[in-house]
């Protein structure tokens, strides 16, 4: 079975347990980094584009003491990758956004939030 | 995370039951989506890779709070009147507003907890859901036939005993407590937490035999 590890595990102080593995405090962090693993596998990115797009986030001066918000720094490193890549660009992410906090409190309990339950969003 | 306030922070009860995702939750959903359209990306990979990585990091927490809960009387006591604190004093904390209730598998009982939204599962305590634990069939099935649910799980339950599902809310989240297994008396608790497993916690599966664990 493929079971080898994605380079990015190597990623500047990413978070890890002591057997070295990645740790994620709340779901949508391990989806932020398999998104970030499965475009690495695909080429969209190489190691060297993605270590300096997130060398970048982390050493913001805004960055918090204790390393809690290294995922959202993750996250804001993946979207510029992509946007500078022309993937995608800031608006349409922002836009996309909105549109999903729209959609979760359209969605009643119980119910599996999906985009187009987003009221301002036409198909 | 505590920046991040949820609906029903905001004291008008407008959103009481409503969904809400927070900024970080939102931007990830928003790049899978954009990443999905073009072709990059496809939420089964995702899922693979989270499924992959998620294995190796077991639900240590909420672990630790049942191996407590069975060695020590006390302490699961006061889980059961007051889960929230109780575990709040191992040093595991939620987001803001996170209130936990923990029910307990007996001889007669056994719980199962539902709920399709990650944001209604108690992750500080319990790890990563299952990917399977968000899909809507799981959600819908465990309510309408428990019993053919964990079945499905390799979980055969002897017909006298009840089950009991519970429908997490973003108020109040469930944990588990499974029954201690036989053979267990003389060890401690970080013996015991081996024995835990995220599932157990979830009500699909129970906690290991000393042998299993091994």
């Amino acid at each position: 079975m493929c079971n080898t590890t994605s380079p990015l595990v190597a990623s500047a102080e990413l978070p890890k347990s002591a057997d070295g593995d990645p740790v994620f405090a709340e779901p949508w962090q391990a989806a932020a980094f398999a998104m970030t693993v499965r475009l690495h596998e695909q080429g969209v990115f190489c190691w060297s584009e993605w270590a300096e797009a997130l060398s970048a986030e982390l050493h913001k001066p805004e960055r918090k003491a204790d390393g809690s918000d290294y995922y959202d720094c993750w996250v804001a490193a993946l979207s510029h990758l992509v946007a500078n890549l022309s993937i995608t660009s800031a608006p349409e992410i922002e836009a996309l956004v909105r549109s999903w906090q729209r959609a979760a409190e359209a969605t009643p309990h119980g119910k599996p939030i999906v985009l187009k339950n987003d009221p301002l969003r036409r198909e | 995370m505590s920046k991040h306030h949820r609906g029903h922070d905001d004291g008008h009860g407008h959103h009481h039951h409503a969904n809400q995702f927070t900024d970080m939750e939102a931007r990830v959903k928003a790049l899978e989506t954009v990443l999905t359209e073009k072709g990059l990306i496809d939420p089964a990979a995702i899922d693979a890779i989270v499924e992959t990585y998620e294995t190796k990091i077991g639900p240590r927490n909420g672990a630790r709070v049942v191996a407590k809960t069975w060695s020590d009387p006390d302490f699961a006591d006061w889980l059961k009147r007051d889960a929230t604190a109780a575990i709040a004093s191992l040093g595991f904390t939620g987001r803001q507003g996170e209130h936990m209730r923990a029910v307990f598998n007996t001889p007669d009982t056994h719980n199962l907890i539902v709920c399709t939204l990650c944001s209604c599962y108690p992750w500080a305590v319990l790890g990563l859901p299952p990917v399977w634990y968000k899909a809507p069939p799981y959600r819908s099935r465990a309510v309408i036939d428990p019993r053919g649910v964990l079945a499905e799980f390799g979980l055969e339950l002897p017909g006298a005993k009840k089950i009991r599902v519970w429908d997490s809310t973003a108020e109040l989240r469930y944990l588990v407590v499974p029954e201690r297994p036989e053979g267990t008396a003389g060890l401690d608790e970080e013996a015991l937490a081996a024995l835990v497993t995220r599932d157990s916690m979830i009500g699909t599966g129970l906690a290991l035999s000393p042998e299993a664990a091994r």
